[in-house]
């Protein structure tokens, strides 16, 4: 799917600082069962979102209305477990369009670059800026340059870069997808397969 | 279709298992972005694929190879009455979804009540479809099991499996090499399953991230190739997209006179191919550990992911021992009911769960049977007996292993995920501990609320005829 272009985002964030969070507390399985992409944001974080009776938990951060914004801030090893891409469309459909981290899950880290979600892994040591300059204040804004590839931490101005591949990088700048290059190429796949497919 | 003899630039540079099947699959390498890499098979289900197809239709391109993508309907499926109609609409809906998306692209579809309907990771190797030497997708991160034939298989998202339908390829940046070595004698009652839980306990969940596995060392040489398919399939709990193993005569035999494997010339051709696959002698690891295998006990896990397993015996460790924030380890341990320092032996158990891709073929039966025989299941427990696939199925009946479940109390069931991701009606109530042979002990992973403790078939069926946590080899 060709997604929406993303330069560089202003915008407050929601923090999550709890470690290893798994694609089934993002999206749990019982809810994979539409066959389109669209809707998973109501379901996002379900279990730790609603009580089984279907009432908010006040107790976490979505159901805060002072946390607001389009980045996403959660612990280390973030989106482990599942290869759904339904945890990446959960977090896009909700309104999120960055997550930010110590470090991500191989699979999760994919899905979200390919659903137009940056994937920002940063150091330990700054995601503690980055949650103790929200726990300060909720309004803290964050920059996420896509083309300088660094995030910054508005109030106090402190900076980290990130890193992304050249080429993923040109297709979130430019709205393109992986299929768009594929489709590209498709002589070149079709010699190979006749040369080598098994 | 079955020309095996694939080539591959060969170097003076000593190469890995890992590098050969990749490289003989990289279409083009893209500067400062991943490979164009090319995938041998193809594995769909009910639940990953739709969106998929809907990308496919809204863009106007076909299915390049459909010969090369399999379909089977697993996750979504009920495991009792599989005749009659699936009563939860949405289930229906997208059980629906893929036979017409089968139907519509001339893909081959094993749909409930096939008779080679089962799991994604059960059907692959039972039928002959996964092959040394492939690289083999699946929207599934399970997919890592077919690695144990020594092939790189690793588990995609949906956009990836638009991409392998419409290209057959997927971009795809190398991963970093590991290799883990375990050498020596397991113990008794020491089975396949504990020695990934116990690998998965000592990495971390996210110890392997970034990185394909090689298992080596004697103990994966002496190992069955249902056993080789356990350990690959849960490489994707220490983070690592895969792992793999070199293919031997263990792996050959296995494959051999299997319906969809080569015959005749095709397999002559194929083996010599295959014999090629192994590390060679002085190849270098980004990374490497070594286990010996006596110090693996049967293991269970005791908190909610499944780097937080520990031998049977042992007590559940203090936090502060432990690297990594505090903070989750208490939420983890509340979520469990458990606390510090408490032993995992003698635990009330209410459901114990034997199946999945991870321990769902007739190996995980007999030994799950090996206990059960002559015993009656615990009356406060409730079991889920649920083989991989109707291949698994019938060879239970046929071995006589249905009428030492019966005996004892047990009803089999019939294929599918089942309660390892409880998509269909077989959850685990809030509150209640279930022992499950599965792979994730995830928060809600067994349906809201459930608690799970991760075990071999072995620790299922001593949990199924106590009712609590029991050491296996107190009954054997």
């Amino acid at each position: 799917m060709a997604y929406d272009k993303f330069n560089t985002l202003t915008s407050t964030a929601v923090p999550l600082p709890i470690e290893n969070v798994d694609t089934d507390q993002i999206i749990p399985a019982r809810f994979l069962k539409a066959t389109t992409r669209e809707g998973f944001g109501d379901n996002l974080f379900r279990d730790w979102r609603y009580n089984a009776d279907n009432t908010p938990r006040q107790d976490f951060i979505l159901n805060n209305p002072i946390y607001t914004g389009k980045i996403l801030v959660g612990g280390t090893n973030f989106g482990s477990g599942s290869s759904r891409e339904h945890a990446a469309w959960a977090i896009y459909d909700y309104g999120f369009r960055c997550v930010v981290s110590s470090f991500f899950a191989d699979i999760f880290k994919n899905n979200a670059i390919n659903m137009g979600i940056l994937p920002v892994q940063v150091s330990p040591a700054f995601l503690e800026k980055i949650f103790t300059a929200i726990e300060a204040d909720a309004k803290t804004q964050f920059e996420i340059s896509l083309p300088e590839q660094t995030i910054t931490i508005l109030t106090t101005g402190e900076k980290e870069p990130f890193s992304i591949n050249g080429y993923k990088k040109n297709n979130l700048l430019n709205g393109y997808d992986d299929i768009d290059y594929l489709q590209a190429m498709k002589p070149d796949i079709i010699s190979f397969a006749k040369e080598k497919a098994i | 279709m079955q020309n095996n003899s694939k080539t591959f630039t060969m170097s003076n540079k000593p190469g890995t298992l890992f590098d050969k099947v990749w490289d003989a699959h990289v279409v083009r390498k893209i500067e400062d972005g991943p490979d164009v890499f090319f995938i041998d098979r193809h594995f769909i289900h009910e639940v990953t694929s739709p969106v998929a197809f809907l990308g496919l239709e809204s863009r106007g391109v076909g299915v390049m190879f459909p010969q090369h993508t399999f379909a089977t309907a697993d996750h979504n499926t009920p495991t009792i009455n599989q005749h009659l109609p699936v009563a939860d609409p949405l289930s229906n809906n997208q059980l629906k979804a893929l036979e017409q998306n089968a139907a519509k692209y001339g893909i081959s579809h094993w749909g409930l009540g096939n008779p080679k309907n089962g799991i994604v990771h059960v059907v692959g190797p039972e039928n002959g479809i996964t092959l040394p030497g492939m690289t083999i997708v699946c929207g599934d991160s399970h997919t890592s099991t077919h690695g144990a034939f020594g092939a790189i298989a690793f588990g995609i998202g949906t956009s990836e499996v638009e991409m392998v339908l419409s290209s057959q390829c997927i971009m795809q940046p190398k991963p970093l090499k590991m290799r883990i070595n375990v050498n020596g004698s397991l113990g008794k009652a020491v089975t396949p399953k504990d020695v990934a839980l116990y690998i998965i306990s000592k990495l971390t969940t996210a110890g392997a991230t970034g990185y394909f596995v090689e298992y080596a060392g004697d103990v994966f040489e002496k190992m069955s190739m249902e056993g080789r398919m356990t350990v690959c399939n849960m490489s994707i709990e220490m983070g690592a997209r895969g792992g793999m193993i070199a293919p031997d005569e263990t792996t050959f035999k296995y494959i051999n006179g299997r319906e969809m494997a080569p015959k005749g010339a095709s397999w002559d051709k194929a083996l010599t191919y295959w014999k090629t696959l192994k590390t060679d002698e002085g190849a270098q690891f980004d990374k490497e550990y070594n286990f010996d295998a006596a110090d693996i006990e049967p293991m269970i896990t005791y908190g909610t992911n499944p780097g937080m397993g520990i031998g049977i015996s042992k007590s559940i460790p203090k936090g502060v021992n432990l690297t990594g924030g505090t903070a989750t380890y208490e939420k983890s341990l509340n979520y469990m009911g458990f606390h510090e320092e408490d032993q995992m032996i003698g635990k009330k158990v209410d459901y114990v769960f034997i199946g999945s891709c991870t321990n769902g073929r007739i190996e995980d039966f007999r030994a799950f049977a090996s206990i059960i025989k002559g015993r009656k299941k615990a009356e406060h427990v409730t079991a889920w007996v649920v083989p991989g696939s109707h291949i698994v199925e019938e060879q239970i009946k046929a071995e006589g292993i249905l009428d030492i479940l019966t005996e004892a109390g047990f009803l089999l069931r019939q294929p599918g995920c089942s309660a390892c991701l409880a998509m269909n009606d077989d959850k685990v109530p809030p509150g209640k501990y279930a022992v499950s042979t599965s792979n994730r002990n995830f928060e809600g992973r067994q349906g809201p609320g459930s608690r799970t403790l991760l075990a071999s078939p072995l620790v299922a069926a001593a949990a199924a005829v106590t009712g609590f946590v029991t050491d296996p080899r107190d009954l054997m």
